[in-house]
């Protein structure tokens, strides 16, 4: 069963975004976009202090497959990459939304309302499937 | 619409994701490429290749024509149930496909082919077959399915499930087959380990599979059974050779017998041919994946990787890449990944066999 929690926010190239208590948002893949890809064997994130453009390229996870960018759902710094899934990129496959990639302090926070919520999400996953 | 092995109720039960694989509906995997490729190495795992087409060779002059079609020599073939990995070439000498081919007896020839040049293959076959060798019967045997079960366990799992195989198929050595009741086992693969590759009745495949199954052996898709026929070191067609290639720029010259005087379809055009390039092993330094058809630099001018994948034996990313013949063993080079440039080593391959690493 695809899992889409409900407490995030998701963009259309299938990131999924967590708000922080310290106003920071985390960011990684969702379930949907581990499943297309599968086995992951290799995760390139940015560097800490990269400022972002929202839609910027800035990760790239790569599975058995094929190699995949992640984009910057919103605009702002890196403040921090998580090292245990660049180490172990199949905790990307194994947890989805605990295998955060990277955090950015939002320099425009407004455009985390723009994001898409979880049924906005799933209306997207469904209607790529078909 | 894709066509479909008598397997595919089996695979969408057992959850395969499955793809369209030259127009075929295969499994790309049951859930984890990577367990499965692991399976194979540590244990036993099966696929399904009934996408592959058996081709038999019957009547007086099989050989002759054989020996004209194929670049290597099928005179090596004369204990029956011998089998040959050889390329079947055009007339520039570029590879229409690899194939093995099977001796059973003068008259009786059997060849598997490749999914997707089947049928280019068959038309071939049947073109050269009317112009040199009008009492050879080309039979293309859809009718068969073939189940490939490999791993260091593979051949103890299929005595189990089939104890009636056992003292026919356990003397076989490596690349020899035998044909009993309607089955034909041969002790080949494409995997790096031990194994056999069962040519049977298409109706009889669906129950053997459930009961290997049942016995432990895991179902393995198509993605498994490229990450290991890559570190087993072991062609692609259409990837690591084509009909733009030869054999001989394809790290496959030791299958061209260019040595007997025997005229085979191909041999003018190589024995012409000034070869250039060749096929190497790479291994990835830096951290990243491999991938076909990226720039490789080398000090001898620039090459290609034609397959590339993240070897899960090694834990590290290989390719198979199509370099200047000047380049040796042990060169570092680099290659270009998406934007970056990154470190690289020339290796002989193949990088694994029978579960262990050959590179480090």
């Amino acid at each position: 069963m695809m899992s889409i929690p409900s407490d995030l926010k998701y963009t259309k190239t299938h990131e999924w975004v967590r708000r922080e208590v310290d106003g920071t948002v985390s960011v990684g893949i969702t379930h949907h976009a581990q499943d297309l890809l599968g086995d992951m064997v290799f995760v390139e994130n940015p560097a800490v202090g990269r400022k972002l453009a929202a839609g910027e390229e800035c990760a790239v996870v790569e599975s058995v497959k094929a190699a995949s960018d992640v984009y910057a759902p919103v605009s702002g710094e890196v403040v921090a990459v998580n090292e245990d899934v660049a180490a172990s990129p199949e905790k990307l496959n194994q947890d989805p939304y605990g295998a955060w990639m990277f955090r950015i302090r939002p320099s425009e926070p407004a455009q985390l309302d723009g994001l898409l919520d979880a049924a906005a999400y799933a209306a997207l996953v469904e209607s790529e499937s078909h | 619409m894709l066509k479909t092995t008598a397997l595919n109720a089996a695979h969408r039960a057992l959850g395969a994701k499955m793809v369209d694989f030259s127009g075929w509906e295969m499994p790309l995997h049951y859930g984890s490429q990577v367990e499965e490729h692991h399976k194979v190495r540590r244990d036993v795992g099966m696929f399904d290749v009934s996408h592959m087409l058996a081709i038999d060779f019957h009547g007086v002059g099989s050989r002759d024509f054989l020996r004209y079609l194929l670049a290597n020599n099928v005179d090596r073939l004369q204990l029956p149930g011998k089998a040959m990995y050889s390329c079947m070439l055009n007339e520039q000498g570029g590879v229409l496909d690899d194939l093995i081919v099977y001796y059973l007896s003068e008259d009786w020839f059997r060849m598997v082919v490749n999914a997707g040049t089947a049928d280019k293959d068959l038309a071939w076959i049947q073109a050269q077959r009317d112009a040199h060798a009008t009492s050879v019967t080309v039979v293309p045997r859809r009718d068969l399915a073939i189940l490939a079960v490999q791993g260091p366990n593979a051949r103890a799992r299929v005595w189990l499930a089939r104890p009636e195989l056992r003292a026919a198929t356990e003397s076989l050595k490596p690349f020899q087959a035998v044909a009993l009741d309607g089955w034909f086992v041969g002790r080949t693969g494409y995997t790096g380990e031990d194994g056999f590759e069962i040519i049977l009745p298409a109706g009889e495949i669906e129950d053997f599979w459930w009961l290997l199954n049942q016995l432990g052996v895991a179902p393995v898709g198509l993605g498994a059974r490229d990450t290991l026929r890559l570190e087993a070191g072991m062609n692609l067609y259409g990837q690591d050779m084509d009909e733009t290639t030869t054999p001989l720029e394809s790290g496959l010259a030791w299958t061209v017998d260019l040595k007997s005087p025997r005229d085979f379809v191909g041999k003018h055009a190589l024995e012409e041919s000034h070869v250039t390039r060749n096929l190497y092993g790479v291994v990835l330094l830096d951290r990243g994946v491999l991938r076909a058809h990226q720039r490789v630099i080398t000090a001898h001018g620039e090459g290609e990787t034609t397959s590339g994948s993240f070897a899960p034996t090694l834990n590290r990313s290989i390719a198979l890449a199509r370099l200047p013949v000047q380049v040796e063993v042990d060169d570092q080079v680099q290659v270009a990944v998406r934007d970056k440039l990154l470190a690289a080593k020339v290796v002989k391959y193949p990088f694994v066999r029978n579960g262990k690493s050959l590179i480090d």
